[in-house]
This record gives C-alpha cells, structure tokens and sequence, in this order.
C-alpha cells in the first residue's frame, strides 16, 4: 500500500506492506537509523520518536497508521550543525553508556522540556518512566535532562546552545 | 503475536474510525469514544472534573509514551494475562484451553486471589476499567445484527473452565464507547495504586473509592480492586457493609475484611489479602479526611 508521511519536515512516499512497523520503515526505508529498535514489545522505548507532537513507541504503530502524519526522531534534534541542549546535556552529564536507549531517552526527554521548561528531578523521573536504560544509568539520565532545563532557562528560544557549558551541573 | 502467543489469521485495524471523542453528558455523565487515547482522557476536563478516579487511574497506568497511542476500547480488551500465557513454552489454558496452568504451583507472587479458578488464576491488568467499574460504567457495542449496551461488570468475564474466554463480544462485534453515568458520588474519589516501583508497573493491589456522606453517615459508597482479581474487581460486600454506617476506620476495617474474606490465596500472594484491606482501608480514610498515615 503507499503511504505519505511528513519525517523531520521532509515528505516521503513509499510502498509498503500493511504490517510494516513505523520504526522499520524509519529504518530500513528512510535509512534513518538514529531511532533503535529493542525489546519490539513496546517495553524499552528505545524505538520512541513523535507522532504529530507526541512521543510514541514506534515498534507499536505500523507504518501505514502514519499516513499523512508528522514524525519526528532524533535525527531532528541537531539544527544548523547545533546539538539540541538536551543533546549537549546527555554530553555535559555522562548521559550515556552503550547509548542504544539514548535516542529514545532524548525524544521524551525534549517534548518534556517543551511543555515543562522547568521540571523536578521527581516529575523527569515520571516523564522518562517508560524508557529503559539497561546499563542502568538513570541518575546521569536525569542529571543531563535537568541540565538541558538550566541551561534552556538561560538561553531562551533560539539561542546559542553551545555555550554556558557550567551551567547546572551539580 | 511477536512472541508467538497469538496468530491471527486477519487483523483490521479501526484507528480511522470516528470514534475518538470524549464528551460530557447534558445531565453530567461521560461518553468516551472507544479509540479515545488514554493520554486525552486522562486529561478531559469533564473527567478531571467530575470524576477524578478514572482521571487518576489513567495517569497510574502503563507510561506516558503507551497512553499516548492506547485506546479506550483497547484497554478494556487487553487480554488478562500473566507471564506463563506470554512464555509460549509453559502449559496456560488460556493460551492453550486444556493444557493447564503453570502459575497454579508457579511463581504466582502478582496472581489473583478473588474470582479464581482451577484452570487460571492471572490477573486483570487494567487500573481504568477498575475505576470504570466503580462508577457503573456501561459498554456500548455495534455488532452485524445490532448494538448492545452492557453493564461493565458483565463485560469482564470471570475464568471458570473456560479462561480464555475473557468478554461476551460476539465475532465482528465491535465497542464504540464507554458510557460513565452521572452521580454525586464520583466528585469524592481516588484511586490509589501499590506496586514495586513508583511508575511503568502493574499493581499488586490498586483501590478505585468514591463515598457520598450524608449527616456523618455513609450515604453511598463504590469500590474496586484492581492486582487481585481475574477481572476488575467490585467490592460489593465491603459496599453493603459500609451503607448507613457511621464513616471511620472502624466501620471501613470490618468491610474490607468482608471482602476480602472470599480470598483465595496461594503461597506467594497471600500478602494481598492483608494489602488488600489496608488499601481499603486507605483510600477510605483519605476521602473522609481521616488519618491516612
């Protein structure tokens, strides 16, 4: 079947089976392979992007459920050469291990910071929930996301993220 | 079907249907369309509003990236399952009706003690149809001969001899919506959820409670369990026991043991009968502005 759907602002069109997976199809058909495909039970999260504005395990749509949608994955999050500052916060902070729950971790994280500018170590532990880190490493997770707020609040819409590099690390 | 549980010959998929929206009743009920998503629920302000415990029951279910996709309907349909019926190695009468039940002498610490049988003992997964059955919801149907309204308690079947037969739909016949009817009750209510971690996990033992209280009496009372039954469960013995009683833990401890009394449990989840009343007793306390310690 042809499906038509709009990923990181580029329209794409292709012919695919009706049980192709939105994450497969992300992968094996655009070559977008930020996104990672784990537990495809829809357990870890690591397989998670946005439909229209919101985060969503990708292993639990077919491709065909996103025609004429918005998707949005990590590969989105880096503008003008410019890391996201929940990017550079994963940096800054230690933020990842083997890294396969990162992509994941970063789009839940980002839609987090868009409504919640400003969220407790409590409510990002809540929002970041569904996303498993299998090295464990949450507290550096956590730490990083809380950066990416500081150091929002400091440089507000649009500005620089690349510098400021201090900037609420504790 | 990833893990070889189940292989459907044919799957449709409905998301295009028109069925998503949730309004607000003119005399103050709900109607939540069936592919209405967890997430939207949970936030409709007629919900959040006038009925707090199916608000907040969402809210303690699965993960926000989950609610974000899950629908109404959905939910009510997922299969009850525990993890011998998703190990497609070890015998379940449900998975395969006459093989038997691995979690009978197996590792049955999250299993359910009320509504059991021989052939199975999992566990209703689902906090919101908890809530929904505490609040008399009602299940409305389109099938190829006609619709069906049906009372939510009897949607949920329980697994005598045959476990895995979970609902009374018919072939082809689908849920369209969940209707919640108004009452006073509902405006005092909570659902309190226990578990092993804070978030992203089932319950051992979750409570949906709403009390109306009248002159210092109990004019009206819902409850149900949720982590120990086959279905959601309405604690209809702890309600008669509480009706016209004084509101206090004393009245609240002798219902919930009423309750729980029908209990049967197994070696590694004989702790939820006492959770069980505790969680009871808690959430009673907490709407009646008691010491809920």
């Amino acid at each position: 079947m042809q499906i038509t759907m709009t990923v990181n602002g580029v329209s794409h069109t292709r012919d695919v089976e009706a049980r192709l997976l939105l994450i497969h199809f992300l992968r094996d058909e655009l070559r977008l392979t930020g996104s990672h495909w784990g537990c495809d039970t829809s357990n870890c999260g690591a397989c998670v992007v946005w439909l229209d504005e919101t985060p969503v395990k990708s292993c639990t749509v077919l491709a065909a459920m996103a025609d004429g949608r918005r998707v949005r994955t990590v590969e989105d999050l880096a503008r003008g050469g410019r890391l996201d500052p929940v990017q550079q916060g994963f940096a800054e902070c230690h933020g990842l291990q083997c890294g396969f729950c990162t992509p994941g971790m970063m789009m839940t994280a980002r839609w987090l910071l868009d409504h919640h500018p400003d969220p407790s170590v409590a409510e990002i532990r809540e929002a970041l929930s569904g996303q498993l880190c299998r090295c464990t490493g949450y507290e550096n997770i956590v730490r990083s996301v809380r950066w990416a707020s500081e150091h929002e609040a400091a440089q507000p819409a649009g500005g620089d993220g690349g510098t400021g590099r201090q900037a609420g690390e504790r | 079907m990833r893990q070889n549980v189940l292989r459907p010959g044919l799957l449709v998929d409905i998301n295009d249907l028109p069925l998503n929206r949730v309004e607000d009743l003119p005399e103050g009920g709900l109607r939540i369309g069936a592919l209405a998503r967890m997430s939207d629920v949970a936030q409709a302000a007629g919900v959040v509003q006038r009925f707090p415990v199916i608000s907040q029951a969402l809210l303690l279910g699965a993960s926000a990236q989950l609610r974000n996709m899950a629908s109404m309907g959905g939910n009510l349909c997922q299969r009850v399952r525990c993890s011998y019926f998703r190990d497609a190695t070890s015998p379940c009468n449900k998975r395969d009706p006459g093989s038997g039940c691995a979690a009978l002498d197996g590792f049955n610490r999250g299993h359910a003690i009320l509504g059991t049988s021989d052939k199975c003992i999992a566990t209703h997964p689902s906090d919101v149809a908890v809530a929904l059955v505490a609040m008399d919801a009602v299940v409305h149907t389109r099938g190829p001969a006609d619709d069906r309204a049906i009372p939510i308690e009897e949607f949920f079947l329980l697994p005598g001899d045959t476990p895995e037969r979970e609902h009374p739909l018919e072939h082809g016949e689908l849920i369209v919506a969940i209707e919640v009817p108004a009452t006073p009750t509902a405006r005092l209510s909570i659902y309190l959820k226990f578990r092993d971690r804070e978030s992203y996990e089932f319950a051992l033992v979750s409570v949906a409670a709403a009390v109306r209280i009248q002159d210092g009496a109990i004019a009206d009372v819902r409850l149900a369990l949720g982590g120990v039954g086959t279905k959601p469960w309405r604690a209809r013995r702890a309600e008669a026991s509480l009706v016209g009683k004084l509101a206090g833990e004393a009245s609240f401890a002798e219902a919930a043991g009423q309750e729980l009394a029908a209990a049967k449990p197994r070696p590694l989840n004989a702790f939820k009968v006492e959770l069980a009343q505790r969680a009871i007793i808690r959430a009673l306390m907490t709407l009646t502005n008691g010491d809920t310690r």
